[in-house]
This record gives C-alpha cells, structure tokens and sequence, in this order.
C-alpha cells in the first residue's frame, strides 16, 4: 500500500470525514474542509513528474483478488497521470469556486460527497492497470455523474437529464465490460499493459473484432460521441461547478481516454482508424453546428465541448495509425501530440468558460443569451477571462487553442494527403470537415463574447448584475492565466507531460521531441486553414440574419432526442403492460409461475440427462423421523382447512420447528439453531402483518378444486425430492468439503467450520448476503413508509404522532 | 399489536396486553437471551453460532418485549435508531475485508493472531470478529426495522 493506491481512495475517505465534520461544525463553509483533498493528490502527483519525464513508468502492484487476476495495480505512465493531474487539479479550482457558487442553504453534504466519490472513480479509472477495476470506477463515475445532475431533485429537467445520461452512460459501460471480457479471454489476462502487449492475438479473430466494437461503444457514450452525444446537452441542468468539472473537464473525457489507452489494441485494422476518425469529425461539425442557435448559455457550451470531443477523439483515431505504421512518421505523432495537448487546452478554457457562465448565472439570474448583453463595463473581470478563453476556444492565436487547432488541422490535411487507404478518393473531405466545424466553432465562441458582452445592456435580468466576489473569481482566473501561459510557451508542457503521454498512446519507447511553434511559415496549409476559418466565420458572424433561416429545416422529429424520447415512452408503456399482464397482485399466481417453471425445468432436465438414484448410502429411518414427518403432515392438513389465519399461522410455525429437529436429528447444530431463530422471527412478523391484511378473509366458503394449483404443488413436490436424492446419488466430481475440513484450523484458526466456511472460506457470499438483507429491510422500510404517510395524508390524521419510527 | 389482534379477530385483546405475568417473565428472559445470542456470536468461531444466528437471537429477544409491551414503550426502552444498525453493520461487513488490503493482505484475507489477558487467559483474536459483527447488526437491524414498523403502523 503505498500513498498512491491510498490518493486513488482518499476522497472517499474524506466523504465520511466531511459527514461526521458537517454534523458539527456549523458556520464554516462546507467546500473549505473539502479542499484540501485534490489539492494534497495534485501536489503529489507533481512530485511524480520527474519520474515519467525521464520515460520511467510506475508500476505498484496491490493484491485485490490475485486469484482471479483482478488486482489493485496502479500503473502511472504518461496518459495516466496527464490525466490524474486534471482530474485533482481541476477537481481543486473546481472545489474552490463552488465554495463561492453554493450558498449555506443547499444539500452542500450531499454535494461534496457525489463529487468526492466521483474523484475517487475518476482517478480509479485513469490510473489502474486492470480492466475490471476500470469497469468498476467507470461504472462508479456514471453513478456519481447521475447523482450531481440530478443534485436539485425537484426540478423536473434534473431528473429527465440525470435518468438520460444514467442510461445511455450505463449501457456503454455495460457494452464496455463485454468487450472487456472478450478481450481477457482472447489474451487471458485482465491487466491492461498484458492485454496490449498481446494485441496481436486479438487480430483477425471475430471475436476480437466484436470485442473492440464493444469497447468503442463504451468510450462513445461516456465521451459524447455521435449519435450518443444527446445526454450531455441535458446534463448541463447540473449546478454549474459540475459542469465545468465532470461534463467538460473530466468525466466525459474518460471515453477519450480509454480510446487512447487501449489504441495499440484497436488498431487491428486500419478499419478503427476510420470509424474513430469519421465519428470523431461527425460529431465535431454537428455539434458546433448545433451550438450557435442555442440560446442557453449552457447548452452553448454543452453543445461544444461535444464537438471539442469529437476533434480529439478524431486525432486519436488518426494517432491509432501510428501503431500500425511506426511511429516515425510525422504526420501520426502530429496527431497524438495534438489530441494530448488539446486534451489540456480544453480543460482549461473550458473550465474557465463554464466558471465563467456560472458566475454570469449567479449575478445575473439568467443564462439566456437574448436577455443579456453589455456587460462588458459592468463585470470587467469576467468580460477579460470570457474574452480570453473563447478566443483560445474558436482556435485564434496566441493563445493555446489556437496552437492545438493548428496541429489538428495539420494532421488532418497530412491524413488527406497520405492516400493509403480505400477511403483515400474522399479524402479531401477530411479537412472540409474539419475547417467546417472549425468555422462554427469561431460562430459560438464569437457568439459568447459578442452577444453577452458587448452590445447594448439590457435590464431584463432578473438581478441587477455586478461583478462577481473573488472567491468566484480566483479558479476562472487561474484557468484563463494557464491559456495565456501554454499559448505563449507550449514548451512548458512538452518535455514534462505531453511527450511522455504521447509515448505512452502509441506505445513509443523513443522520446518524440515534440517541439510547438506557433509560426511554421506561409507554405503551411494549416496557417491558411485559420485565415479562412476567421475569414468566413466573421463574415458569416456579420451577415447571421441572412442565413440563420437553416436551422428551421432542422425538424423536432429527426433529432436523435426526439428518438430517445419516443422509445423510452414506448419501453414505459408496454414494459408496463406486460408487467399487468403477469402480476395480478395475488401472491398465489406468483407462486404458479415460480414454481411452475420449476417444474417444468426439472422435469426437462430430467427427462434430457435421465435419472440415476442410489438408496444405498441414505441413512435409517427411525421413529423419531417418522413422528416428525406425522406432525408436520398434520399442520400442513389443518393449514389447508383452516379459516383462521392465527391458527395456519402457528400451523406453519410447527412445521418449522419440526425441521429444526430434523436438523437436530442430523446433527446439524448450527442449522437447527439458525433454523429456530427464523422460526420465531418469521412467526412473528406474519402476526404484525394481520394489520395490513384485509379485515375479514375473502376466502369464499367452500374451496373449489383448483386443478392448476394441485399439478404445480405435486410437480413441486415430486421434484424437489428426485433433485436432492440424485444430487445425493450422483457426484460429479470430489466434494470440497475434505479440503474444509483440512484446513479449518490451519487456514483460519477456526473450531466451527459451518461458521469458517461463512465468514472466511466464502465470505464474499457472506457480504453479498449481508447486503441483500440491509437493501431488503431499507426497502421495505421504505415502501412501508410511503404506504404510512399516503394513508396519513388521506384519512388518518390522528395517527400520525404515532407511526413516526 | 394490539390492533393487529383485534383486527385478527380477537377481542379481547386488551386484557392479554397488560399481561403482568408476561411483561415480569419476558424482562428476566430477555436479558438471558440476549446473553445467549452473545454467546452464540462470540464463540461462533469454535462452536455452533455465528453472528447470522446471534443478529436473529438477539431480534427475537427484542420482539419478545415488544409482544409484552408495546411499540411505544419499546421505543423508550431501547431508544435504538434501526437503520443505523443496518449502516453500521453494512460498513463493517464491507469494510473489513477491504479493510484488511491496508495491510497488505488480499481482500477477505482474514489475520488472527492468539494474546493472553489477566483474567481470561488465552484469547484468540481474529478478524472475521468484526466481519462477523457487521452480519450481526445488519441482521438485527432489518429484522427489528421492519417488525417494528409493520407492527407499529396501527398503534
């Protein structure tokens, strides 16, 4: 255990410190104490900079479960910790600016605990070197993500986003663990760095090609990526600190991330290449095509950092070439190097757009952009940062959007001109594409600055703006502050971290010596690439009114929205008719169908295997077994005629008990005991139960026979009892109960091993256990609860002192 | 529960309910089940037991009293929040084994070691104790939390 598997499980930690901290100390803002937490893993993993730029990798390994392969390794190359310094970095200024943002008044508990948990599974899955952790942390991520969007619970957009990006972020991930397990059975291993050194035994097999689509899917969903890209857009209903923090900076870049990380398995075919490349551009024109008509703020920003997803994610595919062909070639480290150094540019103007969004939102009262304007002269600060970052974001020098967008239009120009594939004849489209997105790029960041900022002031806000507080300022700040430094020296950053998460994508032993500059001489298709962007975008900008008309054409019913809308209310609706279908609401239905498909699967299981009984090896039957299968004969009578539901009550009780002799008999003490315990409990609870019954039975007079009910209780019955004496007759292989007895003293100094076996032998059942026992009483208590206050609330007044627990 | 009686059909109900004789004998009985189910939970290791068995013992016991009394006196006599037993006991059971990978160990790598006290002599120390505590609250927890609220409910 070293301090970086504890940094990874630190925050969590810190999530039940700052419940015990909120319980008592009152006045101080909760975010203070939270703080600390990035800030202490930030300064860390700086200290671990030296190390990776020398090309050194870490590897600290951490037994989880060794036996099965899924162990707690963190493994800290390049892209790994490139990534764990965003996440804490960020995660600090983001922490800093929330203090700010949120007031005393909100669920600040419950804020800071999401977010701590999300820290916690971001830096799980970037820094973990085995594909079920991973899939354990991503899953983990969605979870918090849903929990944050859904942080104001009694808005109704909150909970429609939060139920949208759960479920589209869920089925990618469950899509992600197939192609996981896939990919373990094809290269019989679950650590990352052994899956990708044997990739080659991946190629050409169908399963391997299915196990990367899998994959893929995963990371297109969790990156926003078209056609997934429709939750993020809702996700914005999130505070804005969010935003800022998992829905740009972070959590969506998890899918560009396991792209890059799993690059040298992807490339099997040039075919990935492609479809990560097309997606990735799909998505970037689309998406920023979408963004300037929007008039929420938000929805702006949501709208670009999709398409900024897609550039990246574009680049990687790009970068996937340089596995296959060497990575010598210019073009392809262009790529990666630009796909890593826009990496960081975008968390950071970005970051600092959305901080900067929040801070119009929280001093204006508004995010629309009609009902703004002029605030230039009022929040000067705000207006610089504003200015700053979005002009880094539409790609305008010399700032460092501009650098990276450069070199992305570069790699794109090179992939048109390289002419090695089928797709070679279309290959002008690339670059089309790219200045295409780049130009409405330019639209909505001019947009931003223009519309908000300048122009005349307007009165409509719902508050009288003023500029912000400095605590709202200072992350903002910061941010805006780091464009203009790595726009003025990008070779800051490409010794330290860029190269050596570059190497790490393509799986490069020799540093690249990337060196940025920001003038590459006029013979540069990239620097007329810019000109016509800024060009045409400003003159589209000017003559907007003429040609905005375009977006009319774009129907509510061809969206990818309007889709996802209509097919969950469809799944809504006959999900709920075959559910009345089946549940009639009497328990003896259920019964049927259970018990039914019981049989009929014994019967057919049997039918296919045959039946192999021994009656050599049963024990004698005494007269003690004898008299207890008379009692509980004659309870099991009496509770079928009864019309007492006490006395079937203390019927069912005897015929409990009378197994717990049995189990006596057998000399099973432990069962016995257990048994006799969920006697009594169980009795009880029927009796407590009669409250909720109906007053008088509604059993009618005279039972029918039912011929249904008899077939299933004997079918029941015959087969129950033909399984547990073939299983008895047949064993198919050695009992491991020899190895229990063994090892019961020497393995877990244990005396009982009925007890051994629970809580140490196979004591993951045990938890799994325990944890369906604390989610059923919850649960029940739950429902019980509602049913209390509904009836409360209609009739009964009087009783609601009481029922209070 | 006297409701729940009642409305079983039973009318005369309200007699039983004050049962002295009852209320004198379950006070004494609850303490020597409770020591039972201790018992039961702490020798689980070496003897039939087990914290499943004690967590049930133990309800058992605290239903016996409030089959003697009633919800609202039980509430004064064990002024015990449930569900915090069942989070309690839920962070044990996780905790434990995960616990124990602070230490070098593999999840569920149990550790024990023997250390002899003054009065009661040799006594082994195991880490499924703690483990084995969280069965037990969390049992005990779901059990009480959901007889007591259906039980409660009418009174």
């Amino acid at each position: 255990m070293t301090f970086i598997h504890f940094a990874i499980i630190l925050p969590l930690i810190a999530a039940f410190l700052i419940a015990i901290i909120h319980k008592y100390v009152k006045g101080i803002h909760l975010g203070w104490f939270v703080l600390p937490i990035p800030f202490i893993i930030v300064s860390y993993l700086f200290t671990l900079i030296p190390t990776i730029r020398n090309g050194d990798t870490l590897l600290l390994n951490l037994n989880f479960m060794p036996r099965i392969g899924m162990n707690y390794d963190v493994y800290i190359d390049g892209l790994g910790l490139l990534f764990a310094i965003l996440i804490s970095g960020i995660g600090t200024l983001v922490v800093l600016y929330s203090i700010g943002y949120l007031s005393q008044k909100e669920k600040l508990l419950n804020f800071y605990i999401y977010l701590l948990l999300f820290m916690t599974a971001m830096l799980g899955v970037v820094l973990l070197d085995n594909v079920l952790m991973l899939y354990l942390f991503w899953e983990l991520t969605s979870i918090s993500s849903f929990l944050l969007i859904a942080f104001w619970t009694t808005k109704e957009r909150s909970t429609y986003g939060a139920q949208k990006s759960m479920l589209i972020t869920m089925f990618g991930g469950f899509m992600m663990l197939g192609g996981f397990l896939l990919l373990s059975n094809l290269t019989g291993t679950f650590s990352i760095r052994e899956m990708i050194s044997a990739s080659d035994q991946v190629t050409g097999i169908g399963a391997g090609t299915l196990a990367v689509v899998l994959v893929l899917l995963g990371a297109f969903t969790k990156s926003a990526q078209f056609p997934f890209y429709v939750w993020l857009p809702d996700a914005m209903e999130a505070p804005t600190p969010v935003s800022a923090y998992l829905h740009s900076a972070t959590m969506v870049k998890a899918g560009l991330y396991l792209v890059a990380r799993f690059t040298p398995v992807f490339m099997l075919s040039t075919t990935w290449v492609w479809t990560i490349l097309i997606v990735g551009l799909i998505t970037l024109c689309w998406a920023s095509f979408n963004a300037f008509i929007k008039d929420d703020l938000k929805a702006v920003l949501a709208f670009s950092t999709v398409s900024q997803l897609g550039l990246i994610m574009s680049l990687l595919g790009i970068s996937g070439l340089a596995v296959v062909r060497g990575a010598n070639e210019q073009i392809f480290t262009v790529a990666v190097v630009a796909a890593v150094f826009h990496i960081i540019n975008h968390a950071t103007f970005k970051g600092a757009l959305f901080m900067v969004t929040g801070i119009i939102d929280h001093q204006t009262g508004t995010r629309s952009i009609k009902k703004l304007g002029g605030l230039m002269t009022i929040m000067p600060i705000t207006f610089t940062m504003a200015l700053v970052t979005s002009l880094s974001m539409a790609g305008i020098p010399p700032f460092n959007g501009f650098l990276s967008k450069e070199m992305f239009l570069e790699a794109m120009f090179e992939i048109s001109n390289a002419n090695f594939s089928a797709l070679a004849s279309v290959g002008f489209l690339f670059p089309l594409l790219a200045i295409v997105g780049s130009i409405f790029t330019f639209l909505y960041s001019a947009k931003i600055v223009m519309q908000i900022f300048l122009g005349e002031e307007t009165k409509e806000t719902p508050k009288e703006p003023k500029e912000a507080s400095a605590l709202l300022l200072i992350s903002p700040a910061i941010l805006s502050l780091l464009v203009v430094v790595f726009g003025l020296f990008p070779n800051l950053l490409t010794k330290s971290i860029i190269d050596p998460a570059a190497m790490s994508i393509i799986n490069a032993v020799e540093p690249l010596n990337t060196k940025i500059s920001h003038w590459h001489g006029f013979n540069s298709p990239a620097l007329w690439a810019t000109i016509v962007i800024i060009v045409v975008g400003a003159a589209l900008y000017y003559f907007r009114d003429t040609w905005i008309f375009i977006y009319k054409y774009i129907k509510d019913k061809f969206t990818i929205n309007y889709l996802y809308d209509q097919g969950l209310h469809y799944i809504t609706i006959y999900s709920n008719r075959f559910t009345r279908m089946l549940m009639t609401g009497f328990l003896r239905t259920y019964m049927v169908y259970i018990f039914g498909f019981l049989v009929i699967l014994g019967f057919v299981t049997m039918l296919r295997t045959g039946l192999n009984l021994d009656f050599s090896n049963l024990a004698p039957i005494g007269i003690q077994d004898m008299i207890l299968v008379g009692v509980i004969l004659i309870a099991l009578g009496i509770i079928m005629i009864t019309k007492s539901r006490m006395v079937s009550i203390i019927m069912l009780g005897a015929v409990g008990f009378s197994m717990a002799l049995f189990f006596v008999f057998f000399r099973a003490p432990d069962l016995a005991l257990t048994q006799l315990a969920i006697e009594t409990v169980t009795t009880t609870l029927f009796l407590v139960c009669f409250y909720h019954l109906p007053k008088q039975s509604k059993l009618p007079e005279k039972r029918k026979f039912k011929l249904t009910n008899f077939i299933v209780a004997v079918g029941v019955g015959a087969v129950s009892i033909l399984i547990g004496l073939s299983a008895f007759s047949n064993r198919l292989f050695e009992s491991i109960s020899q190895y229990h007895i063994d090892h019961v003293y020497d393995l877990a100094a244990g005396k009982n091993m009925v007890n051994v076996i629970l809580v140490d032998f196979r004591g993951y059942d045990t938890v799994f256990e325990t944890l369906v026992f604390g989610i059923a009483g919850i649960g029940i208590y739950v429902l019980m609860r509602l049913t209390i206050n509904n009836r409360k609330d209609d009739k009964n007044e009087e009783r609601a002192e009481e029922s209070r627990l | 529960m006297k409701s729940a009686l009642k409305r079983a059909g039973y009318k005369q109900v309200h007699k039983q309910m004050n049962d002295v004789h009852l209320q004198f004998i379950s006070k004494v009985a609850f303490f020597i089940i409770l020591l039972f189910a201790f018992n039961l939970f702490f020798a689980g290791h070496y003897t039939p037991g087990g914290g499943f068995v004690g967590g049930l013992l133990t309800s058992a016991a605290i239903v016996l009293l409030l089959i003697a009394f009633d919800v609202k006196t039980l509430k004064k006599m064990l002024p015990i929040r449930f569900r915090l037993l069942i989070a309690s006991g839920l962070f044990l059971a996780l905790g434990v084994p995960t616990g124990l990978m602070f230490f070098g160990y593999p999840f569920f790598t149990h550790e024990f070691t023997e250390i002899t006290l003054p009065i009661l002599g040799e006594i082994g120390l195991h880490s499924a104790t703690p483990f084995d505590l969280g069965v037990f609250l969390t049992v005990c927890g779901s059990t009480l939390l959901i007889i007591i609220l259906v039980g409660g409910a009418d009174d």
